[in-house]
């Protein structure tokens, strides 16, 4: 069975004045134990707000509308009060974009682990001050930071080491699944690859559960095992990370692969993708990629594409689809 | 304008050294002894990772920061030297390109509201001629139609409008050198080429000196001919661009080369792009350091 | 009240913001602005409540000539009537008609709390803008002065500044409520403004040639609306107990008709014991109406910084 499995989730954003946006539209999803999983897009396709609505983390004016989330069995999607409380607890953690604004910047890291160790106690727990700081410092040195950290303030650390702080917080309740929500966005390069390593090894360590969500589509591939590419609120592409960097996808993804390029190479080329995302208060017709895309044909602009098959995963192209479909004949016949 | 025309920008034994309040004295040194030229049309890249001191270097060239000791010349005028009326009359001609596209707009003032006010403020423009100049600094920077751009409010555009806003913004006082402070590093990874293309090419066809600040080596390759790597405040690796990306000889160039994330990496790069499709990959940039060609207009 | 921090809001995806060609410069006209901070007041429903209430006391003070039954000061009536038709609300000791003296008080007690109110924010608003923008000397010196003014209860304050004070009108009661009540709002808007000011788009500011109060007054200002404008009206709302409770310590111009002077009337002439309880309670529930009033819409005033407002 899989540790997550969502169907039919649907986000909608209700601002008090202004129209209503569909932020997430009819995704599903299922995440296996231990597996490592990306979700891609571009700011505003709905990757974070379809992470906080799978961890029940969602605030008004923004709400889950409709959609099953299966957590280990339960279904999570309908738990209020207490016993979301416990499920939290028992299961998920996220971890947010900044280390800052996560943390309390009057109170002593030690005291953030006390709060949250303490806070989900449960019944016959014995936490003394002293055992929750030495379960502190061991978290810490799960992350590589000293024990000396408990007892500095969230300003007298670095970002890469506030980030890390989030993350020992976030193993500390020993979750099934562990959300990351741009962890290294706002890091410069030598401290994303270092929290990122970090976050790898973790995860293979102790065997959690995790979703990566990123604008950045490389720093996602090196550490996943498996991708989700999002676009204006729907899960466009699903593949294992290893075929990501060759063959054919979605041609939004690709659109994204062309972002990338090697500073050593003798000619650099470096892609953009031309227009904005689609207006998510207006419901669409046909593939909402279809105006940015180079592959358009006419059933693009009228029917919008499930997932369809793409060996060895899933793209929401008509195009792609049809071509692989094609090969596989071809293949089939020879 | 010809080169001989845009001042040269001359950085010689700059440091800085910050006192640390709190725990005992300590001082901070965050530039160590740095120097280097951006010569009349230039691109010069800073590269390093945070705490490397490239920002503080960044304030001192514009005059928000004094160094601690060494000078700093543009043209003729001594910017360490400055006060704030000087300094005003160097913004004129250093300006600066911020990182933070959503914190550096104040979110309640119009986009032309921002792009007019450096040509009234330095140019003694007419708040008239100010305006007029407004759609064509907008249709440089590839925000059209200007008109529809010009009335929008920071938080109806994406990161790279803003971006691009800014850039209008610094190109109003006419400037001759431009200080680009992680322009990039806050947009989405699609919106980059198109802000940086654009950075190319504004320096291709105006004669603007660059001074290009990032911890991201891609974006470095793609618009400098020049870069200075600093770790912890000191310069330890210089040279032409491609030159010391392809043959780093510092351990801290390596780990930045390293840290670069590129999916392709593993696989052996080129090959495997060339299968998929590249039309209509709008807004792209080719790089060797030269601005790449004009592909059509981008609203990234 | 709430400190407005600026988060990026939400990514709004292609919003097709209406085209309107050659704009207008960034900070509206004053009407433009009064008109749609208006709006978005009356959108909060609590500050609905505030504003409804408000008007009403309004427009009794304004059209309290057309309102009032009799004059409030004649002294037509027989003394220590209870309610009737012609008296309402009874007379007092003097045989003037409650009730009309109540509406006529409406006006002082308006007056005074957005007068005393507006220059104790003024006076906030300008020490916070320098002492915030500026770190060093003056900084210490506002600041310390700001907190003398703070630690200093002000109700003794005010009661001693009025009792020796000439000319007892009600301007002295408007200058002697400002004295004491700008501090609270100096030190929040301080805080604000070193907050803003190292806020990026300050710094672009001065790379755009902006030279200081152009910076303070477009650029710092304009973000701090909610600020100031909750700052104002929790000032009015205190301006307004205070100008009661000085006239009811007999430290006013017994001759200005005012809810205070109604209450003092009241103390005077043991209303309580002669079984004019109206007389009291008229007076003390109009002034915590008003005061109400005030803090109602006060609920709606965080909205007025946000960016959206300006949207054409």
């Amino acid at each position: 069975m899989a540790l997550l499995e969502a169907r039919g989730v649907n986000v909608v954003y209700s601002p008090a004045r202004g129209q209503r946006i569909w932020s997430v539209r009819d995704v599903d999803l299922t995440i296996a134990h231990g597996e490592f999983v990306g979700l891609v897009g571009e700011s505003g396709c709905g990757k974070s707000t379809l992470g906080f609505a799978l961890t029940r983390m969602l605030r008004p004016p923004a709400h889950l509308s409709g959609g099953v989330i299966r957590f280990d069995g339960t279904d999570v999607a309908s738990l209020t009060g207490e016993r979301l409380r416990r499920a939290r607890r028992d299961g998920f953690a996220l971890v947010l974009q900044s280390g800052m604004n996560a943390l309390n910047p009057v109170r002593t890291i030690a005291h953030h682990f006390g709060d949250v160790l303490l806070a989900n106690a449960r019944p016959g727990d014995e936490l003394s001050g002293d055992r929750i700081w030495r379960r502190a410092a061991e978290l810490l040195e799960a992350v590589r930071l000293e024990p000396a950290v408990l007892s500095r303030y969230p300003h007298e650390l670095s970002g890469g080491m506030r980030q890390r702080v989030s993350i020992a917080l976030a193993l500390s309740l020993q979750p099934r699944l562990i959300v990351f929500d741009e962890p290294t966005t706002a890091l410069d390069v030598i401290v994303q690859q270092a929290v990122m390593d970090t976050i790898k090894d973790l995860q293979r360590e102790r065997g959690f559960s995790a979703i990566l969500i990123s604008h950045d589509l490389g720093v996602v591939l090196e550490a996943t095992d498996r991708v989700m590419v999002m676009y204006a609120g729907r899960i466009v592409e699903d593949q294992p990370s290893r075929v990501m960097a060759h063959g054919l996808h979605h041609p939004y993804t690709e659109a994204l692969l062309n972002c990338y390029g090697d500073p050593r190479a003798e000619v650099v080329q470096l892609g953009g993708i031309p227009g904005t995302p689609p207006d998510l208060s207006v419901p669409n017709t046909g593939c909402s990629f279809a105006p940015r895309c180079p592959l358009t044909e006419d059933i693009c602009r009228t029917q919008d594409p499930p997932l369809l098959s793409l060996a060895p995963g899933w793209a929401a192209c008509h195009v792609r689809a049809r071509a692989a479909h094609v090969e596989e004949e071809v293949g089939s016949v020879r | 304008m010809s080169a001989s025309d845009v001042p040269a920008l001359t950085v010689s034994g700059v440091s800085k050294v910050f006192h640390v309040r709190g725990r005992g004295r300590r001082t901070v040194t965050a530039v160590d002894d740095v120097s280097f030229a951006v010569a009349p049309g230039a691109a010069v890249g800073l590269v390093g990772a945070s705490g490397s001191g490239k920002s503080t270097l960044a304030k001192m060239i514009t005059g928000s920061e004094r160094p601690t000791s060494g000078e700093i010349t543009f043209g003729d005028t001594s910017v360490g030297k400055l006060h704030a009326g000087g300094l005003r009359q160097l913004h004129r001609r250093v300006q600066m390109v911020f990182q933070d596209p959503y914190g550096a707009l104040n979110p309640l003032h119009t986009v032309e509201y921002t792009v007019m006010r450096p040509g009234q403020n330095f140019l003694g423009m007419s708040h008239a001629q100010a305006r007029g100049r407004v759609a064509e600094l907008l249709e440089t920077v590839g925000l059209v139609p200007a008109a529809q751009y010009a009335a929008k409010l920071p938080h109806q555009l994406s990161g790279g409008q803003r971006q691009r806003v800014l850039i209008a913004r610094a190109l109003g006082s006419d400037p001759d050198l431009i200080v680009a402070d992680e322009p990039v590093s806050m947009l989405d990874v699609s919106l980059r080429a198109g802000v940086l293309k654009l950075l190319a090419e504004l320096r291709r066809t105006r004669g603007l000196s660059l001074l290009y600040i990032t911890h991201d080596l891609l974006s470095a390759r793609l618009i400098t001919d020049e870069i200075l790597v600093l770790n912890q405040g000191r310069v330890v690796e210089r040279g032409q661009t491609k030159q010391v990306l392809q043959h780093p000889t510092d351990k801290y160039t390596i780990q930045l080369l390293n840290a670069v994330a590129n999916p392709f990496a593993a696989n052996g790069s080129e090959q495997n792009r060339s299968e998929q499709s590249r039309k209509g990959a709008g807004g792209s940039i080719t790089g060797n350091g030269a601005g790449g060609p004009t592909t059509g207009r981008s609203t990234t | 009240m709430t400190i407005i921090t600026s988060v990026p809001p939400p990514q709004a995806p292609g919003t097709a913001g209406e085209v309107r060609i050659g704009a207008a410069s960034a900070v509206p006209g004053p009407l433009r602005f009064i008109g749609r901070a208006l709006r978005t007041l009356w959108s909060n429903g609590k500050a609905r409540t505030g504003m409804i209430i408000l008007g009403l006391i309004v427009l009794a003070a304004i059209f309290a000539p057309l309102i009032a039954p009799h004059s409030p000061t004649a002294t037509n009536f027989q003394p220590y009537l209870g309610p009737s038709a012609t008296n309402l609300l009874g007379t007092t000791g003097n045989g003037q008609d409650v009730f009309s003296q109540l509406i006529f008080g409406a006006r002082v007690s308006l007056i005074v709390g957005v007068c005393a109110g507006a220059l104790a924010t003024l006076v906030a608003v300008t020490i916070g803008l320098i002492s915030g923008y500026r770190p060093g000397v003056i900084d210490e010196v506002l600041s310390f002065v700001t907190n003398l003014a703070l630690v200093i209860p002000a109700l003794p304050l005010m009661i001693i500044l009025a009792a020796y004070l000439q000319g007892r009108s009600v301007w002295t009661i408007v200058l002697v409520v400002a004295f004491t009540s700008w501090a609270t709002g100096a030190r929040v808007i301080r805080s604000q403004t070193k907050t803003l000011r190292t806020r990026d788009f300050v710094t672009s500011a001065v790379f755009s040639g902006e030279r200081l109060p152009r910076i303070v007054f477009r650029d710092i200002l304009p973000n701090m609306t909610s600020l100031v404008a909750a700052s104002f009206l929790a000032a009015a709302t205190a301006a307004v107990l205070a100008e009661a409770s000085l006239e009811f310590l007999g430290l006013g111009n017994p001759s200005t008709v005012s809810w205070g002077t109604i209450l003092f009337a009241a103390q005077q002439q043991n209303a309580l014991l002669t079984g004019q309880w109206l007389m009291v309670f008229a007076p003390g529930l109009a002034i915590v109406l008003l005061m109400v009033s005030f803090t109602l819409i006060n609920f709606g005033v965080d909205a007025l910084s946000n960016p959206r407002l300006r949207e054409k």
